[in-house]
C-alpha cells in the first residue's frame, strides 16, 4: 500500500533522478573526447624508454658481477634515484603532461609519488609534514604489496 | 634485441596503465593504478606468469611497479619454503627492503633539498 | 508584509545602488602573460610572492590587493565599516591573516569561487541598506594551495583531464560606497544550491553550470530583463566546458546566450598556456571583474554587466566519500 503523499514524494525522488540523468547525458555529449591514441603513444614511448634506461643499468651491474637478483635490485634502486631527482628538480610533473601513466606505472613513478608530498608538505614540519605525507600515495601501495605478500606467503607455507 | 623487448614490453605494460586511466571514471587515479599494478604483479607472479615475462624482456618487466609486486610475490614463496611461518611473513618485505629504503631515503633527502616550483 | 527592495523570488534592487569606488588586482606570473595583463594593478614576478611558503604566498597577494584598493578609492582602512573576503584554504586562512591587518569589523565568506560575488551581494545590501558608509570586499586563490587541498602535490607526475581547469593565482579587492563616481550595483540574486550529481571532482564547470544557468534565468525572471539588456553577462569560471553547457541549457529553456555571453574562465588565459578548459579559483571572477570588466566599464565601452561568480561546494572529504558537487551562482548587475 503507497500513501498518496509517499506516491507523491516518489514521484518528486524520479523526476529528480530523470533530471539528474539528462544533465549528465548533456555533460557527457559536450565534454571533449579523452585523445586516448595520443595518450598511449605518450604513454609507450616514455614508459618504453625508462625501461629500456633500466635495462642498460641492468646490464651494467651484471657486467659488474652481480648476480640476477641483485642486479634487478640495484636497477631498481639507481631508477628510484633518478626519479627522486627529477622530482626534486621539478622535470617530472612536465614529463608526465605528455607521458601519462608512461611515467606513473615504472618504479620511477613510485618514487616520485614519495617525493612529491615530501617536498609540498615540508612547510607543515619534518614530522607531521614531510615524513607523514610522503606516504601519501606509497603508504597505500605498500600496505597492499605486503599484505599480499604474506597471504601469498601463507598459502604457499600451507599448501607446499 | 634485450633493448628492443626491454623497451616494447615495457612500454605495452604502460599503456595497459594508461587505458585503464582514460576508459575508467576520473575516481581511478594513478595511485589506484600504483596499487593495482603491484597487487596485480604480485598475484600473476604467485601463478608462475610473471617470471616467463621477467626471462623475456628483463627490466621492460623488473621496472614497472608490477615487478616490485613480483618481487614482494617471490620474496614471500622462496622464505616460506626454506623458513617457514616467520619466511612466509617476512619474505616479501626483505626481497623489497632495498627498494623501499632507497626510496624513503631520497625521498626524504630531495625533499629537504629542494623547493616546490608549483 | 513585503520587503521594499526585493523583487520576485531571489533578487534585490537596490533604492541607490552602490558605487565601485575602488578596486585593485594582484596577480601571479601566468596571470600577468594571459591576454588581460594590462588591466592588473600588479604582477608578481614569482608565485611565491617572496614568501616561503604558498599559503604566506596567497596572503601576501591578497594583502597587496587590499592595500592599493584602499588606496585607489582615497581612503584610509579607518575609513571602512566592514570587511568581506574568503578564499579556497581551509578555514578561509588566507581571508583571516589578511584581515589582521585590515582593522575593522571582519565578516569571513566562504562560497569557494563564487566568493568574489557573494562579497559583492552582501557588501552592496550592507551599503544600500544604511548600514555601512565604505565595504571592502575581497577574494583570493592560488593554483598551489588548491591543488595540495583538493587534488594532487604540484610536483606529482599526474595527466590533468581535458576537463580540468586552472586555479587562478591572485587576488582581487572592491571598495563599495553610498556615493561617489563609478559603476553601480544596481541589482543582487543571490543563488540557491542546485546540484545534478556530477562527482566528477576535475570537472567542476559542469557540476557549477546548472547553478549558473538557474542563477541568470531566475535574475531575467526577477527583473523582467531579456539577456539582451546587459551588453555582456559573464560567469566566474565555468571555463569552456561549463559555458558550453551554460549555453546549452539555455537554449533548452528558450533563452538565447549565443551572442552576449562569456565566461571569466576563458577570459583570464589564453588557450596556449596549458590550462586546459580555463581558468578557475576565487580570484578567477575576481580578478577578471576588478582589473578587466570594470575598467572596461569605465572607460564606457559597457554599460550593463550581469557579473555571476560561480561555485563548486564540495570538499576534498566529500569527494574522496563519492558525494556530489553542489554548485551555486549569485548574480550582481553592473550599471553605469
Amino acid at each position: 500500500m503507497i500513501e498518496p503523499n509517499e506516491l507523491e514524494h516518489q514521484i518528486a525522488i524520479e523526476r529528480k533522478l530523470y533530471e539528474q540523468k539528462e544533465y549528465q547525458d548533456l555533460v557527457k555529449k559536450i565534454k571533449p573526447k579523452v585523445p586516448v591514441l595520443r595518450n598511449i603513444i605518450g604513454a609507450f614511448l616514455v614508459g618504453g624508454t625508462i625501461c629500456l634506461i633500466g635495462q642498460i643499468i641492468l646490464d651494467g651491474f651484471i657486467a659488474w658481477g652481480l648476480t640476477a637478483r641483485a642486479a634487478i635490485g640495484s636497477t631498481a634502486a639507481v631508477m628510484i634515484f633518478l626519479g627522486s631527482l627529477a622530482t626534486g628538480l621539478g622535470i617530472y610533473d612536465n614529463l608526465a603532461k605528455f607521458a601519462g601513466a608512461g611515467s606513473i606505472v615504472p618504479i620511477t613513478g613510485f618514487a616520485n609519488s614519495i617525493v612529491a608530498p615530501a617536498l609540498e608538505f615540508k612547510s607543515e614540519g619534518y614530522v607531521f609534514g614531510l615524513s607523514s605525507k610522503m606516504f601519501l600515495v606509497a603508504g597505500p601501495v605498500l600496505t597492499f604489496g605486503f599484505i599480499v605478500s604474506v597471504i601469498i606467503g601463507l598459502i604457499y607455507y600451507l599448501i607446499p | 634485441m634485450t633493448y628492443i623487448l626491454a623497451f616494447v614490453v615495457g612500454g605495452l605494460i604502460c599503456v595497459i596503465g594508461q587505458l585503464i586511466i582514460d576508459l575508467t571514471p576520473a575516481k581511478i587515479t594513478a595511485a589506484h593504478v600504483l596499487v593495482g599494478y603491484v597487487t596485480g604483479g604480485a598475484v600473476l607472479s604467485a601463478l608462475g606468469l610473471y617470471q616467463p615475462l621477467v626471462d623475456l624482456a628483463g627490466a621492460g618487466a623488473t621496472i614497472p611497479v608490477s615487478g616490485f609486486g613480483h618481487s614482494l610475490a617471490q620474496g614471500a614463496i622462496e622464505a616460506a619454503r626454506t623458513r617457514g611461518l616467520m619466511g612466509a611473513l617476512s619474505g616479501g618485505i626483505e626481497a623489497t627492503a632495498l627498494g623501499v629504503a632507497t626510496a624513503v631515503v631520497f625521498g626524504y633527502v630531495f625533499a629537504v633539498v629542494f623547493r616546490p616550483t608549483g | 508584509m513585503t520587503a521594499p527592495k526585493r523583487i520576485g523570488k531571489q533578487t534585490v534592487a537596490f533604492a541607490n545602488p552602490p558605487v565601485i569606488i575602488g578596486r585593485a588586482t594582484v596577480v601571479g606570473p601566468k596571470e600577468g602573460k594571459g591576454p588581460l595583463k594590462d588591466y592588473y594593478d600588479l604582477i608578481a614576478e614569482d608565485p611565491y610572492f617572496n614568501a616561503d611558503t604558498w599559503e604566506k604566498a596567497e596572503y601576501k597577494f591578497f594583502e597587496k590587493a587590499v592595500q592599493l584598493a584602499v588606496e585607489k578609492a582615497n581612503l584610509t582602512m579607518d575609513d571602512l565599516n566592514y570587511f568581506l573576503a574568503g578564499d579556497l584554504t581551509n578555514q578561509i586562512i588566507s581571508a583571516t591573516f589578511t584581515a589582521r591587518g585590515v582593522p575593522v569589523p571582519y565578516l569571513g565568506l566562504y562560497g569557494a569561487c563564487s566568493t568574489m560575488y557573494e562579497g559583492l551581494a552582501l557588501g552592496a545590501m550592507l551599503v544600500d541598506g544604511g548600514f555601512a558608509d565604505y565595504v571592502l570586499a575581497g577574494v583570493s586563490s592560488h593554483y598551489s594551495t588548491a591543488e595540495r587541498q583538493f587534488r594532487f602535490p604540484t610536483e606529482q607526475g599526474v595527466q590533468r583531464n581535458l576537463s580540468s581547469q586552472w586555479t587562478v593565482t591572485g587576488s582581487a579587492a572592491l571598495v563599495l560606497a553610498a556615493q561617489g563616481q563609478g559603476p553601480k550595483v544596481t541589482h543582487a540574486t543571490v543563488g540557491k544550491i542546485v546540484d545534478l550529481g556530477v562527482t566528477d571532482n576535475t570537472d567542476m564547470g559542469a557540476a557549477m553550470a546548472p547553478a549558473a544557468f538557474d542563477t541568470i534565468k531566475q535574475h531575467l525572471e526577477d527583473t523582467g530583463r531579456e539577456p539582451d539588456y546587459y551588453d555582456l553577462i559573464v560567469t566566474g569560471d565555468l571555463a569552456r566546458i561549463g559555458h558550453r553547457l551554460v549555453q546549452a541549457l539555455a537554449e533548452k529553456q528558450g533563452l538565447d546566450l549565443s551572442k552576449n555571453y562569456t565566461d571569466c574562465g576563458l577570459l583570464v588565459y589564453d588557450p596556449s598556456q596549458d590550462v586546459h578548459a580555463g581558468g578557475s579559483g576565487c580570484a578567477c571572477s575576481g580578478v577578471v571583474t576588478a582589473g578587466f570588466l570594470l575598467q572596461e566599464m569605465e572607460a564606457g565601452r559597457y554599460q550593463r554587466i550581469l557579473g555571476l561568480g560561480t561555485g563548486a561546494l564540495h570538499s576534498p572529504i566529500s569527494s574522496q566519500q563519492g558525494e556530489s558537487v553542489p554548485g551555486i551562482a549569485h548574480a550582481v548587475a553592473i550599471e553605469l
